[in-house]
């Protein structure tokens, strides 16, 4: 049975599991064979959602270790067991709860609006929810990016670079060219932005066929590299603008080329989720029904086999990591065009690498990275919200997040903390070494 | 061009002519660096240019000032550059194909510092010195990769083992009032760190560069989280260590030029110097090195003969995770005094990179370290002097290299043959 064949089968009818023990699991197996199988995995489900739960409650702990109330508290432990729990337990409840309706929205809002009808209260209401798609759109992409290079069968973690090098077209596209009319316009700054970002995964694809260069550690240089051009670049009067400034922010993009708002000026919500989801479509597209996308996931399932059937390996490396890198290029652009309005030294900072843990939570796989980049959409929404209430530090976000991907990356850990009996749920073994 | 290699090694023969085709374009670079010293830094300087190098800093020794004439001292380094070249170029045979490419990479530094210098004084002996005191703590990052990575274990979390060694080696340091226990809190910290990377890639086997990449995130969040929520609260008890001064290592310190900038320097300097002989002398002539390098090479093999190839990997991944802790100690508590959030800003990979650069070795790795942080004290010499080179471009220069040398100027690098493939007993 070939990877293809796997996925297939997964995507139409079940698989019934792998007649395989428990105890070894079918992802870990270095022989291509078993890593083949562990595509098609019924437990994938069972296994993300105790992850995620592991995860908060990891959070949690976090939460009561390190806030002075639920100290105090326990320090009179013996004293007073019951304020110790209590204490603790609304911490833990009034953060979540926080972190909750910045991503999802207050239910009591929902009503309000619904009872006033009013334009206030609707987009009151509506904010959390608008904010979770805003972070969403560039997750996605970029989650895309970095999904695509995996399922070839590498590891991309220039994604940061490649969003940059996006912004920085898209946002060079913006500010020159002022005669267009603004859909036009906006179209060639975000075609401007897949080419940027498609530009820099071009040099860590073309170096590791042309050389066998690993990419791991090439597009983490070329990570460096963007950064510093960016710096450079932010220097120049072109994308300064007159006046003096102490900040090398660039002047904002015209109000003509950014992406249009979707429900009215009150919510920050635009174009760029709608993109995001078009781009979706188009890696599931381009990787299930096309020749192309067949050779990639060939490429990554099994080289030797891609050899021997006659693949131009060294072209699709090439053709893969450009593809990816115009993925996160448009994150950049989304950004950009949609968001920012400007761009700044610190440009979409950590974007490209929550992009990684994204494609790892979505498996890879375009509908899972959907799923995956609405749950961390909305774990940054409800963040900022929560460290607005509760003054959490939003970090505590990122360390469920990368909690949430520990369990997935040792999915035996998670059927052996709650003895399930779940097949698969893991990610498939992706790098053996730094040979490639 | 060679293809792909996805496994199998070509056999002695292509090897060879690699070997030739190789030296031939090392030749060729060699020249074409002695060409640029002449073109760029010695034909367009005036003959009576001079560049003063001060090379006098401590007040013990005395060396006067150096006084050099730009265009012939330039003259002379892109004849040197050629001639490195030409010896590449008509011995095919030769025996060390980089040390000649080191000379003229060497003569092209030299000849732009020269030139940079022109017309001015340049403090030559303080960019020697920070460059040193910039690589401590990717020398210690580069022992920790190596350390994991010849047992067979990728270690790309370098970045998060510095970042909870800076952290808690500045708590530690800062409650206790002790530096020394600072230091050893940064080293059981990332020791931790190093514990996680091989719970989950030795006992559950999960995939090392993915667990490790996610390490750093979760090493990232977490300290900044704490930093925000424990430490800037406390910031006079807990994020308030003094840092280790310099100690200066009676008579060595007063050999002219070296003295000052080696041995007058802090306890992380001298540690890193010991901790760089220990793993080199350790990991190619002793017992322990050879079992490490099995275990890295062929566990299976290893296993055959007796060896407990999981508790050796163990060993040295949480070895290595001290050591990368140490040198985040080395960040706060030997440098800066306390810890402020993403201090390390991604140093951690620098060093990641110095160790593939350096071809899992300990004293190229270190050497590598060295480059980096030239490129890094180079750049804060520069901008005070006259040179038409804006500050991003001399920061990236370091990483362009790197690219530049993993894609094949230094031959392909060739990683322990075992690393970051899990080991299942049969």
């Amino acid at each position: 049975m070939t990877e293809v064949d796997a996925n297939a089968a997964s995507a139409g009818t079940p698989v019934p599991p792998a007649p395989e023990p428990v105890d070894s699991p079918p992802a870990a197996g270095p022989g291509p064979r078993r890593r083949l199988q562990a595509v098609a995995v019924p437990g994938t489900l069972v296994v993300t959602v105790l992850a995620v739960f592991s995860a908060l409650v990891v959070g949690a702990v976090i939460i009561v270790a390190t806030s002075t109330a639920t100290l105090t508290a326990w320090g009179h432990v013996l004293h007073d067991p019951g304020r110790a729990v209590h204490t603790s337990w609304t911490a833990v409840e009034t953060a979540y709860a926080a972190l909750f309706t910045g991503a999802l929205g207050d239910p009591a809002a929902y009503v309000h609006a619904f009872q006033q009808r009013t334009a206030g209260a609707f987009v009151a209401a509506f904010t959390p929810l608008s904010e979770t798609l805003v972070d969403t759109a560039p997750l996605l992409l970029s989650g895309l990016a970095v999904a695509l290079a995996f399922r070839a069968g590498m590891f991309n973690i220039g994604a940061q670079g490649q969003i940059i090098a996006g912004a920085l077209a898209g946002a060079a596209i913006g500010l020159v060219l002022p005669g267009l009319p603004g859909t036009l316009h906006l179209a060639l700054g975000l075609v401007g932005s897949f080419a940027g970002g498609a530009a820099a995964g071009w040099v860590p694809g073309v170096l590791k066929a042309r050389t066998g260069a690993h990419e791991v550690i090439t597009t983490i240089m070329l990570n460096y590299v963007v950064l510093n051009l960016l710096v450079y670049l932010l220097g120049l009067p072109f994308f300064l603008g007159g006046g003096l400034q102490v900040n090398a922010i660039s002047r904002p993009v015209p109000a003509a080329v950014q992406l249009p708002h979707l429900a009215g000026p009150g919510l920050r919500v635009n174009g760029g989720i709608v993109v995001a989801l078009l781009a979706a479509g188009a890696v599931w597209w381009l990787m299930r029904r096309t020749t192309l996308g067949f050779r990639f996931r060939l490429i990554g399932a099994s080289p030797a086999a891609a050899r021997a059937a006659g693949v131009d390996i060294p072209k699709m490396v090439t053709l893969a990591f450009v593809l990816a890198g115009g993925l996160a290029g448009l994150a950049g652009g989304v950004q950009v065009l949609g968001v920012a309005n400007q761009l700044v030294p610190n440009f979409g900072e950590e974007l490209g690498f929550t992009a990684i843990i994204v494609a790892l939570l979505g498996r890879a796989n375009p509908t899972g990275v959907v799923l995956a980049a609405l749950l961390f959409g909305a774990f940054q929404a409800g963040g900022l919200q929560m460290q607005a209430q509760t003054s959490i530090p939003i970090e505590l976000v990122e360390v469920i997040e990368a909690v949430i991907v520990f369990f997935i990356a040792a999915p035996q850990l998670v059927r052996q903390l709650y003895r399930i009996r779940a097949q698969g749920g893991g990610i498939r073994l992706l790098s053996q070494g730094w040979g490639g | 061009m060679t293809p792909i290699t996805w496994g199998a090694v070509g056999g002695g023969r292509a090897a060879a002519a690699a070997h030739h085709r190789r030296r031939f374009w090392h030749g060729v670079v060699c020249c074409g660096l002695g060409l640029g010293i002449a073109v760029l830094f010695a034909l367009h300087v005036g003959g009576a240019s001079l560049a003063r190098l001060n090379l006098d800093s401590a007040p013990a020794v005395s060396v006067p000032v150096v006084v050099l004439p730009v265009r012939l001292t330039n003259a002379v380094l892109a004849a040197v550059a050629v001639a490195a070249g030409l010896l590449l170029l008509l011995r095919p045979r030769g025996r060390h194909p980089y040390a000649p490419l080191g000379l003229a990479l060497t003569a092209f530094g030299l000849a732009f510092l020269v030139w940079a210098a022109r017309g001015t004084e340049m403090s030559f002996e303080g960019m020697l010195a920070n460059t040193l005191i910039d690589s401590v703590p990717l020398v210690f990052g580069a022992l920790a990769g190596v350390m994991c990575e010849r047992s067979g274990v990728i270690n790309i979390a370098i970045e998060g083992q510095f970042l909870a060694g800076a952290f808690l080696g500045a708590m530690v340091g800062s409650v206790t009032g002790d530096l020394w226990l600072g230091m050893l809190g940064g080293a059981a910290a990332g020791a931790l760190i190093g514990a996680l990377l091989a719970f989950l890639c030795l006992r559950y086997q999960a995939d090392q560069i993915i667990v490790g990449f996610v390490i750093v995130t979760f090493a990232t969040g977490l300290t900044t989280f704490l930093d925000t929520q424990v430490l800037t609260p406390n910031q006079s008890v807990l994020n308030s260590p003094a840092t280790f001064g310099p100690v200066a290592v009676p008579l060595l310190d007063r050999i002219p030029l070296v003295g000052p900038i080696v041995f007058d320097q802090n306890v992380f300097l001298y540690l890193a110097l010991a901790l760089l002989l220990v793993i080199q002398v350790g990991l190619f002539h002793t017992r322990w090195g050879l079992r490490v390098r099995a275990v890295g090479e062929h566990p299976r093999a290893a296993d055959t003969v007796g060896l407990r190839v999981l508790f050796i990997r163990y060993r040295n991944v949480i070895l290595g995770g001290a050591i990368g802790g140490l040198g985040g100690a080395a960040l706060s508590i030997g440098s800066t005094g306390e810890f402020t959030a993403d201090m390390s800003a991604g140093l951690g990979y620098v060093a990641l990179a110095s160790m593939i650069f350096g071809r899992w070795n300990p004293l190229w790795a270190a050497s590598a370290c060295l480059l980096f942080g030239f490129a890094d004290s180079l750049q804060s010499t520069l901008s005070v002097l006259n040179v038409p080179i804006a500050s991003p471009f001399l920061l990236m220069a370091p990483y362009v290299a790197t690219i530049v040398a993993v894609a094949g100027l230094v031959g392909r690098v060739r990683p322990p043959a075992a690393d970051g493939q899990p080991y299942r007993r049969e």
